[in-house]
This record gives structure tokens, C-alpha cells and sequence, in this order.
């Protein structure tokens, strides 16, 4: 790989005064008191994040912790001015208004999903938006003849001409560096690279990353999975709840991924999950063996061998990472609307059954209230009555047409029920918060009246207030003999509402805690292993 | 509502901010009805009346009655998010059938019509199942479908050009009247049966209006001041009254108008009161949402491609009818001046959002540009620029207030 070394058009030479310690080391990069605000919640409270030249930069915490929101800041998504605090790049302190502006001033951003266009060949997709021109026309062969010399740096041997999507996951994301090493990149920023790499792939990763690094190219690494953390980290900074809580030295003292846990989920469990009498009985309402589910949109078993059982007044938790195949679980018990290849046994209150579309999961008893309430949840577009009856329109049928006012009464009374804060149940769903969003996802399916419900995220993106209502509400549920499954990354969520935790990892049950003898640490060992 | 029991002195100015609040923030929705108002209203004085003689109106509405009839279809579909091409040259290819039916198979015309009816859901269907279970996006599979009926008909008219159509109870459907009640006899220029139809509508829309309101205002739900209801039940009436005043003045409702009318108010009825209309609309507006509250997507672009199939035939069926004749061109371009009916009737390319009547009235707009035009004696290179004009006003209009109101 020594060649690369004369392509040095867009290639930082290494800066000599690297190796100096000590405190007169200038850092690369410092964010100083960014604080970013979304509607009804502080993603970003006074962080502060410091990055030498040179360096492996890991930032950790859990979902939701502000790690995304802090490199979007960084990398001018949410521009200067949506933000308050400041940000220096060697001293000097920058203004983002775009993407385009971190990218000049060499930061490339790399997400977990992949920004590449997967009709395009290898070549033109790493100098997209950057080609190389000879007056007004791209000068092809000097674009592969770059292209090629980039694709050796970072060890991709394929055919420059070949098409993404011929690509697997881990030679798309080698593109993804190769693109961002072709714009003479400062800093590289890699946002769970490894979630969807399997384990010889993470590997050749890591190796390159540390290439780089020797080269000079400085590397902030998003990741949950506290092994490869430990492995690759120079420093290893601790976001939670929006703060900076600390950062680590790998090179003052060895990293222990115990400390990093508690450090990633130190708080106290807030009582703001509310008490319920236990109300479980014997009878199992439903019940799944030796499940999987093959995918052959993307070419693998997504998930494989869970056992599960949920018991009658049982609220169940499942907890694991983004990516860990809870929702895919979720969906595959729910009709299977992605058509998953699937196998194993399903059994609802006693009665196997083989699914093929949510209406008859539904027709069952199964009601599921999804992660991405505007994306496949709501219809945003119609107002909080049509939602509410949508899963359910055919018991207010009266003659053959919908029964107006029985509809108005439905609708009523889970705007009361909820407490479902709209001005009218006539108002468009879309103009209301995110909260009162996820309440009329809740009528919704409390009005199919389902035995289980299985609730994904419930309360992801909405304020504190109304987490508290949704608790009472699951709570008041179970307790009239409902049945709940609730996928959450919020730790403290599932500790604080579950009966049970089953811990999801890599499409299968890696642990199931009773909720005595659940801790975070625990399960975060289970999910991030 | 609460504006509307202030005093008597504020009572005059009450009543304009009133109607000007009302009129903005239901623009979307009775812009179309004052543009239609506003068209007739021009052409009426530019033609020195020809255009709102009862002939003319007559004439109008049996000219629009196949382009309506199509935008009835389209609107569903385009509100599912897909599109037709190939309803037009289906129209003309199964006029054509129906045509050849009657001459050379000598097929009674109870046979014909259902027969060519079902050929439409069928080809519907095909196109549903390319679209639903293959996944072929409907602007292609549709285009396939268009070619292949442009040369379907003149396979079928090639041997013999134009086909004559002898049947007169077919050809009765474009080109005559309801009967009158008999035993009639006074005011001998006026269809009466048309006047009793014009005042049962009246009443019947009148009576709706209060009862809906009525309900509305028991669940303490907004409704329109007093007045402005007032206002406008009594501009719907004149409206509806004016129409079939001018209709009865020449020979009354023709058959065309009837199929027409009947379509509209059963498509009306499916999309506003029934399951299926309300699963077609939530469909539209997010058709992952819906398939996860258990609605069956594929069945619903199954049942709206059909509908159309059977609507084109329909259209085909009026278009032949009227023409008394099976024609080689029939169809050429019906599914563009259906497209652009609903469009200009409000209907949204991002789905979900489109009403049937509005889509009617879109037709009415763009069908009373060309008769006005012609009989103003403007060419037709000018009447297609105009007609493009208005279309591309009516869609900026739409997007200009979609998020007006509630």
C-alpha cells in the first residue's frame, strides 16, 4: 500500500508535530457548549468534545444519548444558527451552513446507511459531486485512474466500472472511505459502521482505520459495540441524556468496558415509571418457537431460533440495539408485511397460526404500534377521527356505509380516554406534537381491541409528560388483562415497565431477565456482545 | 360559531368577515365551483348568450359526459398514487366491440353492454395485476396498454373503416332524452319530469345540509354561521335550478347526463360513506401505514384499476353512441383530457387527496373552455394553449393553498 504514498494530490501530507504530548498539542477539532434543541426535547445540553490530530476518536452511549445530533452539528446538517455553541477546526472557529461546508473544511460524515447510488459504478459514486473535469466535461479516465488508486488505498479489489449494488455491504462502505479520501479528508466520522458487517469485514475495517491513522487521518467512530471499542479507541468520549459525561484515555489507563456501561447508563432510574399491582396470570397468550425469518430483499436470515412466551397481564420488554432485529421480529409476527421467508412456530392464545397479511394477525388479536409512527404508523395527511378508526372501520359499518356519528363517538372517546390534546378530532394528525401523535396511534389500535399488543419504541422523540401518560396507559391496560410487548433502547424504559426483559442480538434472544435480576449492565453486556 | 350571535349593530359587518373568513379558509374547496360560475358567466357574455342557451348546455354536458365519466376513474386512481394511459384507446377499442357486437354479431343490446362492461374490469385487472403482483410501475404497464389497444382498434375497424351503429336504442343513449311524464300539457316548451328531477335534487341536497349540521353542531363541532349556511344553500339551489331550468327548457335531461349523474352519485357515495372509499383514501396517504392497519393494498389497486377498465368501456360506449358509429380515432387523447379533469378538480399527485365531484367539475371547467372557444370562433391551436393555461393555473392555485384551512 506504500504506492498510495505518491498520489499525493488529494492526500494531507502527515504533519511532523503529531507525536508531541502534552498540553501545547493544539486540539484537531473542539466543540465547544453545543446545545441543540428539537421541539418539546434537549437532544444537546452544553456538550463539549475534543478530538486531537491524529487520533481514534470513539463516542459512545446509549440510543438517543445525542451522539447522531452532536455529528450532524459537526457536519453541518442542522447548519450554524439551529444550534447555540461553538465549533474550532485547528484554532479556528467555523460556521457550517451546509454539508458542503464541513465537507471543504475536510470533515466526511459516514452514515450507517450508506449514501451511494446503487446504479452508478464504483468510480463515479467516490467522485459524485467532486468530478474531476477537464473544462466542461468530466474527464473520465483520469477519474479511474484516481479512482483506482484510492480503491487500493483503502484495500477494495473490485472492478472500478462495477455497480454498487453488485456490492456487498462492506466493500460499499470501503467506497463510502475511498469518496471521503478523494476530497482530502481531515476528519473521518463513521456512524455504527460495523452494524451491518459481519465479523471478517468489521475486521478489515479496523485494520483500515488504523492505516489511516498512521497516515494522519483523524477518526471519530460512533459505536455501540464496546469490544471493538476497546480495541480501536485512542479516547473513547461518554455522551448521556444529551451530556458529555467523560472522556477516556486509552493511553493514561487501559479501557474496561464496565466502566464505560456505567458510565454510558450511570443514572438512576427515574420514578417516572409509574407502580402497578402485578395482575400475570398462568395462561400464555402467546407463544413462538424455533422462529426465523429469511430475507431475500437483502440475502440473509434476519432472524433465527427465538423462543418467546407472553403471558396473560404480562408486560414483556425486549431489549438489544439498533439493528439487533427487534423490529423485523416485530413485523414478522405481524403478518409478515416483508415478506420474510419465515419458519418456526406460532402460537396465539393456544391456536397455531400461520400469518400471511397484518390484517389476519390483527383479526387474531394482535395489534402492533410502530417505531416510525409518521413513516408507516399515521396518515398524516387525514385527521385524528380517520386514524383512529382506520384499523377497525368495519364494526361502525351500519347498513353498508360507515356510521358518521358512531365514528365521531369513537373517535371521542379515545381523544378523552388518551387524553389526546387536539383542538378537534377533525384536525389534521400531522399538525399535532409528537406525543399526542403517538396517543392516536395507541387509539387506533386499543380500538381493534387486541388481547397483545406489541408497542415498538412507544416513546421515542416524545417529552417526558407524555412517556408518563403512555406508561399509565400500558399499565392500566395490562391490568384489564391485556398483554404488551415493548421494544425499547431505552434502557431504564424496559427496567422500569417490563415484567420480563428478553435482550435481542443479532436476530436471535441472546438473555431473558426477570425483572428482579435485570440490571443495565447486565443486559447491555448480553446486547453489545 | 361565535362570531355568529353578536349584536344587530355589528351584524352587517359580522356577516362579510364571516363570509371573507369562510371563503379563505375553504378556498381549495369552493374554488372550483366559482370558476366554473365565472367561466359560464364570461363565455356568456362573449357569445351574447349562445353559450348559456339551453341548447348549448344541453350540448355541453352530452360533449363532456365520456370525459367526466373517465375522470370519475382517474380520480381514484391518481389518488392511489398510479396512473392509467391506456383508458382512452381501451374506450375507443371496446366501442369499437361493442359496435362490431351489434352489427355483425347481431348481439341484443342487454348483452352488449354488460359484455362490454366486463371486457373493461378485465382489462383493468390486467393492468391491476402487472401493477400489484409484479410490481411494474402503472405509467409503464399502462403505456404498454395504450399501444396495444390504439392497435387493437384498428385491427377491429380496418377491414371496414368507420362501423356504422343501426341500433337505435344504443345510439338513444347519446343522442335523446328522459321522456316527459305523459298526460302533461301545460307549459308545452318545458320538460317537466326534468324540473320535478332539478327540485327533488334541491330538496334532497337542502335536507342533507341541515342534517348534517344539525349533527355536527350536537358533537359541538365548527360549523358555518347561520348566514353564510344560508348563503350557501341558496347559491347551490340557484345553481342546481339555473342547470336544470335550461336543461328542461330545450328537451331535458339526456340519457348521457343520467349515466353521468348516476356514476357520480354512486362513486360519490363509495368514496365518502363506505369502507372501501375510506381504506382507497388511506391507501393513497400512506400506503404502508395502511397495509399495517390490515388493509389489503393489493386488493384495493385491484378494485381501482377495475372500476377504471369498466368506466373506459363505459366512455367508450357513450363516445360511440352519440357518434351512432364505431370510429378508427376513437379514444385519442381521452386519458390526458381525463387526467388533466382531475387535476384541475383538485386532485394531488402525492395521493390521497382528491374528491369525485371535484373531478366533475374539472371536467365541466375544461369541456366549457372548448365549447366556449368554438363557438367564440377561436382556432384550435389557441383553445389547446388556453386550456394549458388554465390547467397549469389550476394546479398552482392547488399547491398555492394546500395548507391553508384546516
Amino acid at each position: 500500500m506504500d504506492g498510495t504514498r505518491s498520489t499525493k494530490i488529494w492526500f494531507r501530507p502527515f504533519p511532523t508535530f503529531f507525536h508531541a504530548e502534552g498540553p501545547m498539542a493544539n486540539p484537531l477539532l473542539e466543540m465547544r457548549n453545543i446545545t441543540k434543541t428539537f421541539p418539546g426535547v434537549k437532544a444537546l445540553s452544553d456538550v463539549s468534545f475534543e478530538v486531537t490530530e491524529g487520533e481514534i476518536h470513539c463516542l459512545v452511549g446509549e440510543n438517543g444519548a445525542g451522539k447522531s445530533t452532536l455529528m450532524k452539528v459537526l457536519s453541518g446538517v442542522y447548519p450554524s444558527g439551529e444550534y447555540t455553541g461553538k465549533i474550532f477546526i485547528n484554532g479556528v472557529e467555523q460556521n457550517f451552513r451546509s454539508i458542503r461546508d464541513s465537507e471543504k473544511a475536510g470533515i466526511a460524515i459516514i452514515y450507517q446507511e450508506l449514501a451511494l447510488v446503487p446504479e452508478m459504478t464504483v468510480y463515479e459514486n467516490i467522485f459524485l459531486t467532486n468530478e474531476i473535469r477537464n473544462g466542461p466535461l468530466i474527464d473520465w479516465n483520469e477519474t479511474v485512474k484516481q479512482a483506482t488508486e484510492l480503491m487500493k488505498r483503502v484495500g477494495l479489489d473490485v472492478n472500478p466500472a462495477a455497480k454498487i449494488k453488485t456490492l456487498g455491504v462492506g466493500n460499499q462502505q470501503l467506497v463510502e472511505i475511498a469518496k471521503a479520501l478523494s476530497r482530502d479528508v481531515k476528519i473521518l466520522i463513521l456512524d455504527e459502521p460495523t452494524s451491518s458487517l459481519n465479523e471478517v469485514d468489521s475486521e478489515n475495517l479496523f485494520t483500515l482505520l488504523r492505516q489511516l491513522k498512521s497516515n494522519g487521518v483523524t477518526c471519530i467512530l460512533i459505536s455501540h459495540k464496546l469490544k471493538e471499542v476497546i480495541s480501536i479507541a485512542d479516547k473513547v468520549t461518554v455522551l448521556r441524556d444529551g451530556h458529555t459525561i467523560c472522556t477516556m484515555d486509552a493511553h493514561a489507563q487501559p479501557l474496561l468496558e464496565g466502566q464505560i456501561i456505567k458510565h454510558m447508563v450511570g443514572r438512576e432510574i427515574d420514578n417516572i415509571y409509574p407502580k402497578r399491582e402485578s395482575k400475570i396470570s398462568d395462561e400464555v397468550v402467546m407463544e413462538v418457537r424455533d422462529w426465523g425469518a429469511y430475507s431475500s430483499a437483502l440475502g440473509r436470515n434476519v432472524l433465527k431460533n427465538i423462543n418467546l412466551n407472553l403471558r396473560k397481564g404480562e408486560i414483556i420488554g425486549i431489549a438489544g440495539l439498533m439493528g439487533s432485529g427487534r423490529t423485523e421480529f416485530a413485523l414478522s409476527l405481524f403478518g409478515n408485511p416483508d415478506k420474510y421467508r419465515v419458519s418456526g412456530e406460532l402460537y396465539v392464545k393456544g391456536k397455531k397460526h400461520e400469518f400471511s397479511h397484518p390484517n389476519q394477525a390483527i383479526k387474531a388479536g394482535i395489534a402492533y404500534v410502530t417505531e416510525d409512527r409518521k413513516g408507516d404508523g399515521l396518515i398524516l395527511i387525514q385527521d385524528v377521527k380517520e386514524n383512529i378508526t382506520l384499523a377497525n372501520l368495519r364494526e361502525l359499518v351500519k347498513g353498508a356505509v360507515v356510521d358518521q356519528n358512531a365514528e365521531i363517538r369513537v373517535a371521542e372517546k379515545y381523544k378523552r380516554d388518551l387524553n389526546i390534546k387536539t383542538p378537534s378530532i377533525e384536525q389534521k394528525v400531522r399538525n399535532l406534537s409528537g406525543g399526542n401523535q403517538q396517543k392516536v396511534s395507541l387509539g387506533k389500535w386499543l380500538f381493534v381491541k387486541p388481547d397483545i399488543m406489541i408497542l415498538d419504541e412507544p416513546t421515542r422523540g416524545i417529552d417526558v409528560g407524555a412517556k408518563f401518560e403512555i406508561y399509565t396507559i400500558m399499565n392500566s391496560l395490562v391490568q384489564q388483562g391485556m398483554s404488551i410487548i415493548m421494544i425499547s433502547s431505552e434502557l431504564p424504559e424496559v427496567l422500569g415497565m417490563s415484567d420480563r426483559v428478553y435482550v435481542m442480538a443479532s436476530g436471535t434472544i441472546a438473555g431473558e431477565f426477570s425483572i428482579e435480576e435485570a440490571t443495565q449492565e447486565k443486559i447491555m453486556n448480553i446486547a453489545t456482545n | 360559531m361565535s362570531t355568529a350571535t353578536t349584536t344587530q349593530n355589528s351584524k352587517q359587518t359580522s356577516f362579510f368577515s364571516n363570509l371573507r373568513r369562510v371563503l379563505q379558509e375553504n378556498v381549495r374547496e369552493y374554488g372550483m365551483f366559482i370558476a366554473l360560475f365565472a367561466i359560464m358567466i364570461i363565455f356568456g357574455f362573449t357569445t351574447k348568450g349562445t353559450f348559456l342557451s339551453s341548447r348549448n348546455i344541453v350540448n355541453l354536458v352530452n360533449q363532456a359526459g365520456y370525459i367526466a365519466v373517465l375522470a370519475v376513474g382517474m380520480t381514484l386512481v391518481i389518488v392511489i398514487r398510479h396512473i392509467d394511459l391506456s383508458v382512452g384507446f381501451l374506450g375507443g377499442f371496446l366501442g369499437a366491440v361493442a359496435a362490431i357486437g351489434m352489427t355483425r354479431w347481431n348481439l341484443p343490446i342487454y348483452i352488449v353492454i354488460p359484455m362490454i362492461l366486463g371486457l373493461g374490469i378485465l382489462a383493468g385487472l390486467i393492468i391491476a395485476f402487472l401493477v400489484a403482483q409484479l410490481g411494474i410501475p402503472s405509467f409503464v404497464a399502462s403505456l404498454a396498454g395504450w399501444l396495444i389497444y390504439r392497435g387493437a382498434i384498428l385491427v377491429v375497424t380496418e377491414a371496414t373503416g368507420t362501423i356504422i351503429i343501426p341500433n337505435e336504442g344504443f345510439n338513444a343513449i347519446g343522442n335523446s332524452f328522459i321522456p316527459e311524464i305523459p298526460g302533461l300539457t301545460f307549459w308545452p316548451n318545458i320538460h317537466k319530469l326534468t324540473l320535478l328531477f332539478g327540485l327533488i335534487g334541491i330538496i334532497a341536497l337542502i335536507a342533507s345540509e341541515i342534517r348534517s349540521r344539525k349533527n355536527k353542531m350536537a358533537y359541538n363541532f365548527e360549523v358555518l354561521p347561520m348566514e353564510i349556511f344560508v348563503l350557501k344553500l341558496f347559491f347551490m339551489s340557484v345553481l342546481i335550478g339555473a342547470i336544470t331550468w335550461l336543461l328542461a327548457g330545450y328537451q331535458g335531461l339526456s340519457w348521457t347526463a343520467v349515466v353521468v349523474l348516476l356514476v357520480v352519485f354512486v362513486y360519490n357515495f363509495i368514496t365518502n360513506r363506505t369502507v372501501l372509499g375510506r381504506h382507497i383514501y388511506a391507501v393513497g396517504g400512506n400506503p404502508e401505514a395502511a397495509e399495517l392497519s390490515g388493509i389489503d393494498v393489493k386488493r384495493i389497486i385491484y378494485i381501482v384499476f377495475g372500476s377504471m377498465g369498466m368506466l373506459a368501456s363505459l366512455a367508450g360506449m357513450l363516445y360511440a353512441s352519440r357518434l351512432r358509429s364505431a370510429t378508427t380515432t376513437a379514444g385519442t387523447l381521452w386519458e390526458l383530457d381525463a387526467i388533466a379533469a382531475a387535476y384541475v378538480g383538485g386532485v394531488s399527485a402525492a395521493g390521497g387527496v382528491g374528491k369525485v365531484i371535484g373531478s366533475i367539475i374539472g371536467a365541466l371547467v375544461m369541456m366549457s373552455l372548448t365549447n366556449g372557444m368554438n363557438l367564440m370562433g377561436i382556432g384550435i391551436s389557441y383553445q389547446y394553449i388556453v386550456r394549458g393555461a388554465v390547467l397549469a393555473a389550476a394546479v398552482i392555485f392547488d399547491v398555492a393553498t394546500r395548507n391553508r384551512g384546516k
